[in-house]
């Protein structure tokens, strides 16, 4: 996995609530059966029409935001869909930073699984930072620190300890956990004493 | 001190705990669909792993397939890759699998409680949102993206951390024509699309107690769209009951050992709920959504909102937003909103009790002549189920298509999906914008509801039609 540390860029602002990731990227291009390629098809009804033309308002077909590396979001970022697809979308087209006052669940556990940095602030500060967006400065995300800086000031953020040292590593979990076959097996062994069903042996 | 079920749950599941809140948790049941797996069986290749429990598993294709004619494969080239790749990625790591034409074969959350797959007390995951479904059964069954479909492939656990507990209770009788659907949407509007997040709910109260195991199953199913991770609901002896004799379920002692086991799965008198809500039964009417969120609910009786009354500018934004999506008028009475389409089926609405509810509405009826409408069994064991009933004969007689299971236009990856602007009523989980296709305006309601929006061509109260 590609790791985060920091990161600098124009932010791009969707003031959108509840965008979910069917909006995000939809179904159609759920038939890869690769990880790669799915940016050119990110928020892909409401960036291009009918006839697959760019849609010139639609923030992310805008100069400088279609090269924005952070988006600023409305609430609950992420609903629906566990498609993982959603973030592989983000990171294909070169964003690997979201900001938000929320995100649903199993996105956000995905994002971490891709690099992407999800980021809660409470609904001022994401006001506060998508006039960066309007005004196209530069805002910078530090996760080692864990702080949003813009402009003269700055702005903590919290991230789940081990979730960061996976992201700034750039760990891949599955050799972690498979550290711990020792604990598995002998979770398993009390398993197949205790509920015999479950293997169904 | 006192615990909650899915504290018991999470309890018994503990491989491993970090000082940071961390665990490793053991999966049970493990369901894999096409769509989201391909990616995950090539990360396992690609590191040179196994899959750590081929016989925990269990794999179907149900999003991509097609629900007319089989005979002749699918014609959709990216489909037929994923539905075929999906085929030999099971051969290659030993995992069952219902084929298209396996009458086993349908929609993931519908085939694992048909076999037995699963069971009470397990923890249940899939690459699939809606696997909160299997919640019904007194387990802890929840989404999953495609890189923890990998992980889970590979070591049979899961990196978690402890969700809240959040209880919600329903009490007393629904009124006639009122379905657990009607609960869920009701629930959700109550909530909000992220009211649950960062929660497991468990679904309590002598209403939810009332409730048959098929009832039980579309209200766990829609827990996702409250934002919660998962949603369950003590099993009692409904349960066992729908589980003896079921293919996959434990035979002979491990049946009385598990049945033992089973029925000490529910919250300890005085357990803590870091969250609360109640509803009465008899409060809760046939509802529909109007909007582009599940939380857009009102009651068939109701009008839609008016963007003008809302103070919140977001709010309102956002109101408008849907209703010009949705092509819709402030105030406008629910009934008369015009309907193109009928959808009944899904994850939520596409089991044999469903198709019964739409079944009983329709008999000696006809649909509306400008009325397209499907019936997408969920599963072909529903679906033969359904012709031994005659029920196909009465979708038929009524001017419905009855056709072959899958998820269908629930999420329109197949062929059948809405054209820009039309309208439809639909049994499935999800309105947003262009779920069932690009444009396309999705109302929500129950299998009763969307019958009788067939008959009268507009959103209508399914009570009119109940004797």
């Amino acid at each position: 996995m590609q790791k985060f540390s920091t990161l600098k860029s124009i932010p791009a602002y969707l003031p959108i609530v509840n965008v979910d990731t069917d909006m995000i990227i939809p179904k159609q291009f759920l038939k890869t059966i690769k990880r790669t390629g799915l940016g050119k098809n990110l928020f892909f009804e409401m960036r291009y029409d009918d006839k697959g033309k760019e849609i010139n308002e639609f923030i992310l077909n805008k100069t400088p935001f279609n090269k924005s590396k952070i988006l600023i979001a409305g609430k609950n970022f992420g609903c629906g869909s566990s498609r993982e697809h959603a973030p592989w979308a983000l990171l294909d087209f070169g964003i690997t930073c979201v900001i938000s006052s929320s995100f649903a669940d199993i996105f956000h556990n995905n994002c971490f699984k891709n690099g992407i940095l999800p980021i809660i602030l409470n609904d001022d500060k994401i006001k506060e930072l998508s006039e960066y967006a309007n005004r196209k400065e530069e805002i910078f995300v530090d996760l080692n620190v864990e702080k949003v800086i813009y402009g003269n000031n700055e702005v903590r953020f919290k991230v789940d300890p081990f979730k960061k040292k996976c992201l700034l590593e750039g760990l891949d979990d599955i050799a972690l956990s498979l550290n711990k076959s020792k604990k598995i097996e002998n979770f398993e062994k009390d398993l197949k004493s205790q509920k015999p069903w479950i293997f169904n042996d | 001190m006192p615990n909650t079920l899915y504290d018991k749950i999470w309890n018994d599941h503990l491989v491993d705990q970090q000082a940071d809140g961390t665990a490793l948790l053991f999966v049970d049941r493990h369901l894999v669909h096409e769509v989201t797996s391909p990616q995950a069986f090539e990360g396992l290749r690609n590191s040179n792993r196994k899959v750590r429990h081929p016989k925990l598993t269990l794999a179907v294709a149900d999003h991509n397939v097609p629900t007319t004619d089989r005979s002749k494969g699918i014609s959709d080239k990216e489909s037929k890759i994923q539905v075929d790749t999906l085929e030999a990625n099971c051969k290659e790591f030993g995992i069952k699998l219902f084929g298209m034409g396996d009458k086993r074969q349908g929609i993931v959350h519908i085939i694992g409680p048909e076999q037995g797959f699963t069971q009470p007390g397990t923890v249940i995951v899939c690459g699939d949102s809606h696997t909160a479904t299997h919640g019904a059964f007194g387990s802890l069954a929840f989404g999953i993206g495609t890189s923890e479909v990998e992980h889970v492939l590979a070591t049979q656990t899961l990196v978690q951390k402890k969700a809240k507990n959040f209880r919600i209770n329903v009490e007393g009788k629904l009124p006639l024509g009122v379905t657990s659907k009607d609960v869920i949407l009701q629930i959700i509007g109550k909530i909000g699309t992220a009211g649950g997040t960062g929660c497991v709910i468990e679904y309590a109260g002598d209403l939810i107690r009332s409730l048959s195991v098929e009832q039980r199953m579309t209200i766990c199913n829609m827990t996702i769209e409250g934002g919660a991770r998962a949603g369950l609901i003590a099993p009692d002896e409904k349960i066992f009951k729908y589980l003896e004799g079921k293919p996959m379920s434990p035979k002979g002692k491990n049946w009385e050992n598990a049945l033992e086991y089973w029925r000490n799965l529910k919250s300890d008198d005085g357990a803590k709920f870091d969250k609360e809500v109640n509803l009465k039964a008899e409060e809760i009417l046939p509802m529909i959504t109007w909007g582009t969120s599940p939380q857009d609910v009102i009651t068939i009786d109701g009008k839609i909102p008016n963007p003008q009354n809302e103070k919140n500018e977001d709010k309102k934004n956002s109101l408008e937003r849907a209703l010009n999506y949705m092509g819709l008028k402030p105030n406008m009475a629910a009934k008369d909103i015009k309907i193109d389409k009928v959808f009944i089926g899904s994850c939520t609405n596409g089991r044999i009790e469903d198709l019964r509810e739409a079944a009983k509405i329709l008999k000696d009826k006809k649909i509306a002549s400008h009325v397209h409408a499907m019936v997408v069994p969920g599963s072909g064991l529903v679906k033969e189920q359904a012709e031994q009933e005659g029920l196909d004969k009465i979708f038929v007689n009524s001017g419905f298509e009855w056709r072959e299971p899958g998820c269908s236009m629930c999420l329109a990856m197949n062929a059948d999906k809405l054209k820009p602007e039309e309208r439809c009523a639909s049994t499935s989980n999800r309105n947003f914008e262009g779920r069932q296709g690009r444009g396309g305006r999705t109302h929500l309601v129950s299998p009763g509801m969307a019958a009788a929006a067939a008959i009268s061509g507009s959103l209508d109260d399914v009570r009119k039609y109940q004797n």
